[in-house]
C-alpha cells in the first residue's frame, strides 16, 4: 500500500470519528430542545428502591473484581502475539519452527491458568 | 483484449480489484459514511420491532401492532417519545462524565462498521465503489480495539452515577465483557491462521470456496457464545438483571443519554453479527447452492442482499436465545468464559495449527485427521472418567458441608433478628422467631391480612395470629 | 496479452494510490504529528496536576489514545491499535478496577496533592533528560519513510518477531506467568486472612 491509500484510509477512520461526534451533538441538540426541564430534589436523588439514600452511592468493590482484570491483561497479551503468528504462519519459511516457538509460549501461559484453577481463582465465590 | 480484461476484473475476487478504497471522490465518501450510520439507526429499530414480535411469537402473544403497520414503527414511536422526556442527572452524579458515558458507549459501536464489507462493488451515482467505508490490513483488530474503548462506556455511566446499584452493574458487565473478549480474541486467531491476513476484505475473499464456519466449526461456535456474552445479552444479561441490579449500569439514565446506550446495545449486536457472517459466513457472498445455479448473485448489489440476509439470520438467533433461555448465574458464565471457553479455544487453535503445519510439512492428511480424532476422543473419555469420579468427590463434599456438625455457629446459635443492629434474614437452620402483630378484629375482611403476603391460606392465617396474641 | 496484463496492473496500482491527492499528504501527517503530540503533553500534565482520582484515570485514556494516534501517524497501525487493546482496553480498566477496589469517590480528593512537590519535579526532568539522551542517541541516526507503510503491519511485525526476536518473546512468556503467580498469591493471602477475620 502507498503512502497516500494509508493516511487516506486513516483519514477515513477520522471522519466516521466526526460524524458519529456530529450525530451526537444533534442529537443532543435536538433533545435539549425538545425535553422539558423542571427538577426538583426528589428528581435529583439518586435510586436506591425508593428509600432515601444513605451516605454516598460507592461502594468498596471485592478483589476478585481486579483477578479478573488482571487475568483478563494476560491474556489479551497473549492474543495480541497470537495474531501475528497466525498471520505469518503459512508463509514459507515459517512452519514447524514457529509452531513450536507458540507452543512454548503457549504452554507457559497454560501453566498459569492451571496454576489459577488449582487455586480456585477461576471460581466466583 | 480489453473485452476480457473486463472479463478478469469481474471474476477476480476482491484482494485483485481494480477499483481502490481511496479512490472515491469526498462526498461519495461522506455519503457512504452518512448511510452506514442511518442504516445502523435503521436497523436498530427495526430489531427492536421483530425482537418483540419475534419473542411475543414465541410465548403466544401479539406484540406491538397499533403503530404503523404490523407494528412497524413502534420503536421509532418509543424513541422519539424518549427524545422528548425530561433529562436528569442526579445530584450525586460527576456531571462531565456522566454526559460522557453514552457518548463513548456508542460511538466506538458505529465507528467497527467502518471496517465491514456490506457488499461487493458496486455502481453508486455513477462511480464504481465498494460497500464498505475503509479497508483495513488489521481491520479485525481495529473491531477488537473499538469494542474494548466502548467498555468504557458502561464503567463510567456505573460509576458516574453516584449511587450503588449502577456502580455494581458496571462493574459485573465489566468484568464480562473483558472476560468474554479474550475468547472472541483467540477465536479471530484461528481465522487469521487460515486466511493469512486480518483485513476484513481478504477474509471474505478467503471464502470462495468454503466457508470459515466449515473449516473452523469450534472457533465458530465460541465466537456466537462469545458475542452473546459480549453484548450483554440473554443468557448472558446478568448487567441488567432486574430483579438484583434494578436496570444495571443505566439505572439513573433518562431521555436521550438513556436512548443512545439502547441504540449502542442494538448497534454492537448488529456490529458482532456482521462480524461473525464476514469472518465465518462468506460475508457478502452468496450461499452454495445459489451460486450454483446462478453466476450473478456475487455481483453488484446483490451481495447487500447476502450480507444483510445472514445478519438477520444472527439477529433472530439473539432473539431466539433471549425467548428461550434463562439467564444464567454469575458463577456459571464465569465458570463457562474462563473454564470451558478460552481452554478450549486454546487447544483447538494449537491443534489446527499443527494440523496445517504437518500438511504443509507434506503429511499424509487422512493419517493426521485420524490421529488427532483418536487422540480428541482419547481425551474426552479421559475428562468424562475424571469428571465422574470427581464429580462424586465434590457432591460428597457439598453434603457434608449441607450438614453442620453438631455444633456448628450456624444450627447451635439462636437467630437475632437484629445482628449488627440491622434488620438481618434467617440464616440457613435458623428459626423465624414468630412475629408479634397487632391483634385481628373479627369484622375485619380477609385483605386486611396483608401480613402473610396471601389472602388463601385464611385459616391458617388466623390460627397463626391467634398464637402471635397470646404471646403478646 | 502479458503486455495487457501489465497495463492493468499499474492502472490499478494508480487507481488506489498515486492517482489523485490523499485526504492527508505525508506533509499534513507531519503537522498532526505535533498538534497530537501536544494534545498528548497536555493531557498527560492533567493526569498529574487533577486533583479528582478518577479524572486522571480519564486523562491517561487520552494520553495513552493520543500516543496511539501518533503510531498511526508514524505508519506503525499494528502497534498503535494493540496500544488502544492492551493499554487503554485492559491496563486502564486494570486501573480503575484497583481505584474501585480502594477508593474512587466523584469529587475532589484533597489528600492527592503531594507535598513533595518540587522533588517530584526534579525527578520528572531528570527521567525525561534522561530518557531524551538516550532515545536520542540511540536513534539520531535512524530514517522512517513515510512513503512505504509495510513496515508496521502486522505481517512484518510478524515476521521479524517470529525470525529476529524468538528470545524477548519466550522470556516474555515466563513474565506473565510470573505476574499471574504473583497477582494469585497476593489475593489469595488476602482472602485468606479475610476468612480468618471471618
Amino acid at each position: 500500500m502507498t503512502a497516500h491509500g494509508y493516511f487516506s484510509t486513516y483519514a477515513l477512520v477520522g471522519l466516521v470519528l466526526l460524524v458519529g461526534g456530529g450525530f451526537v451533538s444533534v442529537a443532543f441538540a435536538a433533545n435539549r430542545l425538545l425535553r422539558p426541564h423542571a427538577p426538583n430534589v426528589e428528581k435529583l436523588m439518586t435510586y436506591e428502591c425508593g428509600v432515601d439514600p444513605v451516605g454516598e452511592g460507592w461502594a468498596q468493590t471485592h478483589i476478585r473484581y481486579y483477578i479478573y482484570a488482571y487475568l483478563y491483561v494476560i491474556f489479551a497479551v497473549d492474543a495480541i502475539f497470537l495474531f501475528p503468528w497466525a498471520t505469518v504462519f503459512a508463509d514459507p519459511g515459517f512452519g514447524t519452527t514457529t509452531l513450536v516457538e507458540m507452543f512454548v509460549f503457549v504452554g507457559f501461559l497454560a501453566v498459569g491458568l492451571l496454576y489459577a484453577w488449582r487455586k480456585g481463582v477461576l471460581t466466583w465465590t | 483484449m480489453s473485452q476480457r480484461l473486463a472479463e478478469l476484473a469481474a471474476t477476480t475476487d476482491l484482494a485483485a480489484d481494480p477499483v481502490g478504497f481511496a479512490s472515491d471522490p469526498w462526498w461519495l465518501i461522506l455519503f457512504k459514511a452518512v448511510l452506514v450510520f442511518a442504516f445502523c439507526v435503521v436497523m436498530t429499530l427495526f430489531a427492536i420491532w421483530w425482537e418483540r414480535k419475534v419473542v411475543a411469537w414465541m410465548q403466544m402473544r401479539i406484540g406491538p401492532k397499533h403503530v404503523g403497520p404490523q407494528g412497524l414503527l413502534q420503536s421509532l414511536a418509543d424513541g422519539v417519545k424518549l427524545a422528548f422526556k425530561e433529562d436528569i442527572i442526579v445530584k450525586a452524579a460527576d456531571k462531565p462524565v456522566y454526559i460522557l458515558a453514552p457518548v463513548v458507549s456508542m460511538v466506538p459501536a458505529f465507528m467497527a462498521f467502518a471496517v465491514i464489507p456490506m457488499g461487493g462493488q458496486v455502481s453508486m451515482f455513477g462511480h464504481q465503489t465498494h460497500l464498505q467505508l475503509t479497508d483495513l490490513p488489521v481491520g479485525v483488530l481495529y473491531i477488537l480495539a473499538t469494542a474494548s474503548v466502548g467498555i468504557y462506556g458502561i464503567v463510567l455511566a456505573g460509576w458516574s452515577s453516584g449511587s450503588t446499584y449502577p456502580l455494581l452493574g458496571s462493574l459485573r458487565s465489566t468484568a464480562q465483557m473483558i472476560s468474554y473478549e479474550v475468547a472472541m480474541g483467540l477465536s479471530f486467531a484461528g481465522v487469521f491462521l487460515y486466511s493469512g491476513s486480518m483485513s476484513t476484505s481478504t477474509i471474505v475473499g478467503q471464502q470462495g470456496d468454503t466457508w470459515f464456519a466449515v473449516l473452523l466449526p469450534v472457533s465458530f461456535i465460541i465466537y456466537i457464545v462469545a458475542m452473546v456474552g459480549e453484548t450483554n445479552r440473554a443468557p448472558f444479561d446478568l448487567p441488567e438483571a432486574e430483579g438484583e441490579l434494578v436496570g444495571g449500569f443505566h439505572t439513573e439514565y433518562s431521555s436521550l443519554k438513556f436512548a443512545l446506550f439502547f441504540l449502542a446495545e442494538y448497534v454492537n449486536m448488529v456490529v458482532v453479527s456482521s462480524l461473525a457472517t464476514t469472518l465465518f459466513l462468506g460475508g457478502y457472498r452468496a450461499p452454495w447452492p445459489i451460486t450454483a445455479v446462478w453466476d450473478g448473485a456475487n455481483s453488484g448489489w446483490w451481495t447487500l442482499l447476502w450480507y444483510f440476509l445472514k445478519v438477520q439470520l444472527f439477529l433472530f438467533l439473539f432473539i431466539w436465545l433471549r425467548g428461550t433461555l434463562p439467564r444464567l448465574r454469575y458463577d456459571q458464565f464465569m465458570r463457562l468464559g474462563w473454564k470451558v471457553l478460552i481452554p478450549t479455544s486454546l487447544v483447538w487453535l494449537m491443534l489446527i495449527a499443527t494440523v496445517r503445519a504437518m500438511k504443509n510439512e507434506g503429511y499424509d492428511y487422512r493419517g493426521i485427521v485420524l490421529g488427532i480424532a483418536g487422540a480428541i476422543i482419547a481425551i474426552l473419555v479421559l475428562s468424562v472418567v475424571w469428571d465422574m469420579f470427581r464429580g462424586t468427590d465434590d457432591e460428597e463434599e457439598k453434603a457434608k458441608a449441607a450438614q453442620p456438625p453438631p455444633g456448628a455457629p450456624g444450627a447451635a446459635e439462636p437467630f437475632d433478628p437484629m445482628a449488627g443492629g440491622f434488620p438481618v434474614p434467617p440464616l440457613p437452620g435458623q428459626e423465624l422467631p414468630p412475629v408479634p402483630r397487632r391483634a385481628v378484629r373479627r369484622a375485619e375482611p380477609v385483605g386486611a391480612m396483608v401480613g402473610n403476603g396471601n389472602g388463601t391460606g385464611s385459616a391458617d392465617d388466623e390460627s397463626a395470629t391467634d398464637a402471635t396474641d397470646k404471646e403478646v | 496479452m502479458t503486455a495487457g496484463l501489465a497495463a492493468a496492473t499499474v492502472a490499478a496500482a494508480d487507481l488506489s494510490g498515486r492517482g489523485g491527492p490523499g485526504f492527508l499528504s505525508p506533509t499534513g501527517a507531519e503537522v498532526a504529528f505535533v498538534l497530537i503530540g501536544l494534545v498528548v503533553l497536555g493531557s498527560a500534565l492533567l493526569v498529574v496536576t487533577t486533583s479528582q482520582i478518577v479524572h486522571a484515570a480519564l486523562w491517561l485514556v487520552v494520553t495513552l489514545g493520543g500516543l496511539a494516534a501518533e503510531y498511526l501517524l508514524l505508519t506503525a497501525e499494528f502497534i498503535a491499535w494493540v496500544q488502544v487493546l492492551i493499554y487503554i482496553g485492559a491496563v486502564v480498566v486494570l486501573l480503575l478496577f484497583g481505584l474501585m477496589l480502594t477508593r474512587a469517590p466523584i469529587g475532589r480528593s484533597t489528600e492527592l496533592d503531594s507535598l513533595k512537590r518540587w522533588p517530584a519535579v526534579l525527578v520528572a526532568v531528570g527521567a525525561t533528560a534522561t530518557l531524551l539522551t538516550v532515545v536520542v542517541d540511540a536513534f539520531h541516526s535512524a530514517y522512517l519513510d513515510l512513503g512505504k507503510t509495510d513496515d508496521g503491519s502486522a505481517r512484518v511485525t510478524g515476521e521479524s518477531l517470529f525470525r529476529v526476536w524468538v528470545l524477548p518473546f519466550e522470556v516474555l512468556s515466563v513474565l506473565l506467568l510470573a505476574a499471574l503467580i504473583g497477582a494469585i498469591v497476593l489475593s489469595r493471602g488476602r482472602a485468606d486472612a479475610d476468612g480468618k477475620g471471618r
